[in-house]
């Protein structure tokens, strides 16, 4: 058994090096489509690990909060149960956006196994006013040290630091492109606004880059006493209470439960970033189909080249049976011509893949406004590479199985009486 | 004693139509004999080699080689059976075009593994050397002239010491001088080393100077031959 693998090697060895272009070119195929696909799969993944990593930093894994679109009976409808009515034209009710006793839904939440931490919040709109200018933002009055368990802000901080927001009761931590925008620096106060028509002066910290446009451009922290100032309401206003789990990736299954036993909704980072994460399907879509095709079409070209091989070796398959090579062992040459051009292609195409790579990540790019990159982010993780091979190689076989069994199948005599 | 024993084999071609193209034929051959079969195209001549060389297995009737039955067994028995037993010479020499002329000569017997590789090695060059092929070992077989190619494709047939060579128009496609150095070769074989030879062929003269010429038409052998040989008989 060993000994006919290693005389079918020796022969395929022999096929292959015959003609040594028609084998490189059978082989570039293979490379050509893994290396496309490693490039491009390491691209994306590493975008949508970006794409993630935002979503994990605008958002916290899960956000409870009252949600004031919650459908409401009308008063009719809770008078009248059973009877026919109809309520045209229902306003919102005025409801306050409190998450009520958020501190003991805090604690509660903060014994669930899966919590690592949690903190509460309050968020408003706010208008920024300084000079001339007046801009319109958001201002969240936070726990500084909570917040910075969750979302890392002491590694963020481009200027002052959070510290300064505990000793400072009239200090904000601004994000940095809001800060440009209004031309401001640490130091300088602020006029805040609030929609109820509040107004107040508050000093500028800290500056703070979180790398996404839509939180740097409009978000300030300040404490939760200062905006509850401002807002004029009382010590137990508090608008949201954020977790962090153990495993984010859990948050859309937990999310609900929370939700029910507490009365208020609780919306999980992916809904909440879901036209951001649509992004990350879509590139998943196009890297798998564009890959495939191009595996397709090199497993085509391994096919048409063994193809045309065999037909080539008919006499010699012949005579190979005539000396007494069995069917399988006819198979066994062929198969393995196919499976050493897929195994050098693909590693060769990973070579190409994993250079790719490397030049794109090297590659300067400017995010803009919107995401601070300076260059593209690229995903080196070896198990696309293993992906690749695999593919590489399964391709291959099922392209050179076809014509190897055909080879097998042939009548020798048919072909040896000319 | 009988090397090769074919007993009521017949044959049927399907296509164009039912036709039968081996009745019933029987014979026998022994060892060391010089065997040429002969007839006109069309008479089964080819087809009844390709039958009793066990490539063929679509037949009926049995046939026995080296005292082994072969009617009957499967695809994978009988080629490691011609592996063993049997050595092939056809009319166009059908060496592997990339393999050299060594290669070529020791691939049936890397096929057996019965030696050491470097055993297969000396016993491919004593082949050589016998058909005074030596010096063209290491060439590539495709770069040799027909006749040497015709040698090479001998000394690949003999490498396992089959029981039987089939030649399949050995010097069909060979000049007067080439076919004349094949048949002695043949000739040396069967008288030196008692070897057996089955040959088709078209050549009047080629078929004369051997042993035995059977003679076949319309799917039957219409004439025996005569054992020429006397030593044959003592065997």
């Amino acid at each position: 058994m060993l000994n006919s693998l290693k005389l079918s090697i020796e022969i395929a060895k022999i096929h292959l090096l015959s003609k040594p272009k028609q084998t490189l070119v059978a082989m570039l195929g293979v490379t050509f489509g893994i290396g496309m696909f490693v490039a491009m799969v390491s691209l994306m993944t590493g975008l949508n690990r970006l794409t993630e990593d935002l979503a994990m930093t605008s958002s916290p894994d899960i956000r409870i909060f009252h949600d004031i679109t919650v459908e409401r009976k009308s008063i009719l409808e809770q008078v009248n149960e059973n009877g026919t009515n109809l309520v045209y034209h229902q306003k919102p009710k005025n409801e306050s956006l409190k998450v009520r006793n958020a501190m003991g839904i805090a604690e509660r939440i903060r014994l669930h196994p899966e919590v690592k931490g949690v903190s509460v919040l309050l968020n408003s709109q706010v208008f920024y006013n300084y000079g001339p200018v007046q801009l319109s933002g958001i201002i969240a009055g936070v726990d500084i040290v909570e917040e910075d368990k969750l979302f890392d802000l002491r590694s963020k901080m481009k200027e002052g630091s959070i510290e300064n927001l505990i000793t400072n009761q009239d200090g904000i931590i601004m994000g940095i492109g809001l800060a440009a925008k209004l031309d401001a620096h640490t130091g300088d106060r602020v006029l805040i606004t609030t929609p109820q028509g509040f107004t107040k002066s508050l000093k500028i910290i800290g500056l703070f880059q979180m790398g996404v446009g839509a939180i740097d451009n409009v978000k300030s922290y300040a404490s939760i006493s200062t905006v509850q100032t401002i807002l004029g309401e009382d010590k137990g206003y508090i608008t949201d209470v954020n977790i962090k789990l153990k495993d984010y990736k859990q948050a859309k299954f937990i999310a609900p439960g929370f939700q029910q036993s507490f009365g208020y909704k609780a919306e999980d980072w992916e809904t909440a970033n879901a036209t951001m994460l649509l992004g990350v399907v879509i590139r998943n879509i196009l890297t798998y189909s564009v890959s495939i095709t191009l595996l397709i079409v090199a497993g085509f070209g391994i096919y048409n080249i063994l193809s045309i091989t065999i037909h080539n070796k008919m006499k010699d398959i012949a005579i190979l049976k005539a000396m007494g090579f069995a069917g399988k062992d006819v198979k066994q040459i062929f198969m393995i011509q196919s499976l050493v051009i897929g195994l050098i292609g693909s590693l060769l195409g990973l070579l190409i893949g994993f250079i790719l790579s490397y030049l794109i990540s090297k590659a300067p790019f400017d995010g803009g406004d919107v995401i601070s990159i300076d260059h593209l982010p690229v995903n080196f993780n070896p198990i696309y590479y293993i992906i690749g091979i695999v593919f590489g190689v399964l391709t291959t076989a099922i392209a050179g199985y076809l014509p190897s069994r055909k080879a097998s199948k042939i009548d020798p005599i048919e072909i040896l009486r000319g | 004693m009988n090397v090769l024993k074919a007993h009521k084999i017949s044959k049927y071609f399907y296509e164009p139509e039912k036709f039968q193209v081996l009745k019933e034929v029987d014979l026998t051959v022994d060892r060391g004999e010089f065997l040429s079969l002969v007839g006109k195209s069309g008479c089964g001549k080819s087809t009844l080699m390709y039958v009793l060389s066990t490539m063929d297995s679509q037949y009926e009737g049995e046939l026995e080689i080296a005292g082994q039955r072969l009617t009957g067994q499967d695809q994978n028995y009988l080629a490691a059976f011609r592996n063993k037993h049997i050595g092939f010479v056809f009319q166009f020499h059908y060496l592997l075009p990339e393999f050299s002329a060594l290669q070529n000569v020791m691939l049936p017997a890397l096929k057996l593994n019965n030696l050491s590789r470097q055993a297969i090695e000396e016993k491919a060059y004593e082949k050589l050397k016998m058909l005074g092929m030596e010096d063209q070992a290491l060439k590539l077989s495709s770069k040799l002239s027909g006749g040497q190619q015709q040698r090479i494709a001998i000394a690949r047939a003999l490498i396992n010491d089959p029981d039987i060579i089939m030649g399949d128009e050995p010097t069909g496609n060979l000049d007067s001088n080439n076919t004349h150095m094949v048949f002695d070769i043949f000739q040396e074989l069967t008288q030196t080393f008692k070897q057996t030879i089955v040959a088709v062929t078209h050549d009047e003269n080629f078929a004369q100077k051997s042993d035995r010429v059977v003679e076949m038409s319309d799917g039957r052998i219409v004439s025996e031959g005569k054992k020429k040989r006397a030593e044959l008989n003592i065997l």
